[in-house]
């Protein structure tokens, strides 16, 4: 097992990770940007090395000053987080040159899995279920329209390199496409420095599901079930919570089997996820993969009483995958609430200082953030500030704690997303489960 | 009335002492003169926020504390920082001279030190012209982005 390990993140999943390391007795190393001096995760962790300026790609994106930042403190391995560096091959390349662990899948892995134009390839030669488009990169207007011809409009254009909703493109009429394929490729090329796109059949109020697997090195992988991620505005998630509504334990089994089957397929090893996109009727298919720990492991967590941040630690050490499928059964229904340092009504980012802070707690609550009093959020970073989580034996319960929880919450001197989440945890349909991916946009409307 | 060399003054009665705080009142103006360190003031009716008892103490870093250093410096005084985390050489090689010793003059681009990352030699050089005042930290030792790693007299 390691002894000490760098932690090449901030915030929240900073903290998450010291936390693992802390309970299995092995010593961390934060790293910060200058301006990240007070941050909660440098105070926590056991040493900690300023690496470089406010700008990310400097500091928290900078490959040179983390390695070194590692070889001087004497880290066995780096724990990447999320965002950043997490789905980088480069970065995951080097570590492995420099006989640094990694703490995530394989180089390899990882890049057959993040161009989602070769991942999708891959699931297609695997005959697992992806939504209808084309087989490759769309090169002119005609090929374009001769998939649409074949599956039928709408289609979403979207960038091979893609990621946050960029290069994506909503075809709903034939003689539109022309211009619209142009601008994707056109806005995939500012965003990505890659031009590529391809056409996928537009589903109509799908929801966003998707599974969280475990695989080890020692060839067991086995999925911890499934997370509704439906609740998101431009692609960014803002409410998960697992089970589904719409899941049956048929479904389950089905998707957590082919969700397995992926993993397998690449020598997949670490914590990751599979995104689905399933339809009304109960059809899913593949999305795309991700190759890290996410934001929301944490609902997993606390449905299964499951550490995936000690297992990706293990795991990565060389350790066989632990897991009692009895034991480590879901359970129960947890919620997770993403409080972003934002104005609730119009999502523009509100960095300024924490001046008063106290945190919610009773029972089937969990609270993961690198917030305190007198801290300042700053603008140069992400804006979530917090993870509010409540389990509850069944979906109401847990809806009536993560209420109780949002009053109790108190973050002075800044705006959060808490009141949206308490308009929402009221809604009727939101109650009722009755929603899909577009959902948030419509409830803004009203 | 107070003027500028009052403060002064005031500012090098507690340099060098354990006073915290200072405060003169003469001809009607009150002047307080405060150690960073000391006690935060608060308005009025606002207790300080509760900040020690949850946060842990940070750990000791070097970079973090430049910026109070270079406050204290002398007038002409430059710190050198470090631009990059690493390793500190003084000298080109284990048997070589240093780069640069206490009391030399140093022209502006000249090499100080070399940094080490990622096995890469990275040469440190001078971003002003001076006399070398100090050499804040040990050669082999691993050093922080932002580390002060030397003081350079500029001027008298």
């Amino acid at each position: 097992m390691y002894r000490k390990i760098l932690i090449a993140n901030r915030g929240e999943i900073a903290v998450r990770v010291i936390r693992a390391c802390r309970e299995m007795g092995i010593r961390t190393v934060a790293i910060y940007s200058d301006v990240d001096a007070p941050s909660l995760h440098v105070r926590l962790a056991d040493e900690a090395v300023c690496v470089g300026p406010a700008e990310s790609a400097k500091s928290y994106l900078s490959i040179p000053a983390i390695i070194s930042a590692a070889e001087i403190t004497g880290a066995e391995a780096i724990h990447p987080g999320y965002g950043f560096l997490a789905e980088n091959v480069h970065f995951a390349e080097v570590c492995e040159s420099c006989r640094i662990g990694f703490i995530g899948p394989s180089s390899r892995a990882m890049k057959l899995m993040g161009d989602k134009n070769t991942a999708r390839d891959m699931v297609r030669r695997a005959g697992l279920p992806l939504i209808p488009g084309s087989k490759a990169i769309i090169n002119s207007e005609a090929e374009g329209l001769e998939i649409i011809r074949a599956i039928g409009l709408p289609v979403m254009i979207k960038a091979s390199a893609g990621g946050g909703g960029k290069g994506m493109r909503l075809v709903q009429i034939e003689e539109e496409f022309g211009n619209l394929f142009l601008q994707a490729r056109t806005e995939a090329q500012a965003a990505f420095g890659i031009p590529d796109v391809y056409v996928e059949k537009y589903l109509e109020d799908p929801r966003h599901i998707e599974f969280q697997i475990l695989a080890d090195s020692h060839g067991n992988a086995v999925h911890l079930g499934e997370r509704d991620c439906s609740i998101q505005r431009r692609h960014q998630k803002l409410i998960e919570e697992s089970p589904s509504t719409v899941m049956t334990p048929r479904l389950r089994r089905e998707m957590g089997r082919t969700a397995v089957r992926i993993a397998e397929r690449v020598g997949y090893t670490g914590a990751g996820t599979i995104e689905f996109l399933v339809d009304r009727k109960g059809n899913y298919y593949f999305m795309e993969m991700n190759t890290r720990i996410q934001v929301e492991h944490s609902v997993t967590e606390m449905q299964t009483s499951m550490d995936l941040v000690k297992e990706q630690i293990r795991i990565a050490a060389g350790a066989a995958l632990r897991f009692d499928p009895k034991a480590q059964a879901p359970e129960g229904h947890t919620i997770e609430c993403r409080i972003n340092a934002e104005d609730p009504e119009r999502f523009t980012p509100c960095p300024g200082t924490i001046t008063e802070y106290h945190a919610p707690g009773g029972p089937g609550i969990r609270i993961d953030s690198a917030a305190y009093a007198g801290w300042k959020v700053l603008p140069h970073y992400d804006s979530m500030i917090a993870k509010l989580l409540a389990h509850g034996n069944t979906r109401e319960e847990a809806i009536m704690r993560m209420l109780r929880a949002l009053d109790e919450y108190r973050i002075g001197g800044i705006k959060t997303t808490i009141p949206l989440h308490q308009r929402v945890l009221r809604d009727m349909d939101f109650i009722q489960g009755r929603f899909s991916t577009q959902f948030l946009d419509t409830f803004l409307r009203r | 009335m107070m003027n500028i060399k009052d403060v002064k003054d005031l500012i090098d009665l507690i340099s060098g002492t354990d006073i915290v705080e200072v405060e003169v009142e003469r001809g009607g103006a009150k002047i307080r003169v405060r150690r960073d360190g000391g006690a935060q003031q608060h308005a009025a009716g606002f207790p300080p926020p509760a900040l020690a008892p949850q946060v842990p103490p940070a750990v000791t870093s070097r970079a973090a504390g430049a910026a109070q250093a270079e406050a204290a410096l002398p007038v002409g005084v430059t710190i050198v920082k470090a631009p990059l985390v690493g390793r500190f050489y003084r000298s080109p090689g284990p048997d070589a001279a240093a780069f640069v010793e206490v009391g030399d003059r140093v022209r502006k681009g000249q090499v100080l030190c070399i940094i080490e990352a990622m096995k890469l030699m990275n040469q440190i050089e001078a971003e002003v012209a001076g006399v070398v005042r100090a050499v804040l930290t040990e050669d082999g030792r691993p050093v922080e982005f932002g580390e002060p790693l030397f003081e350079i007299q500029t001027a008298d």
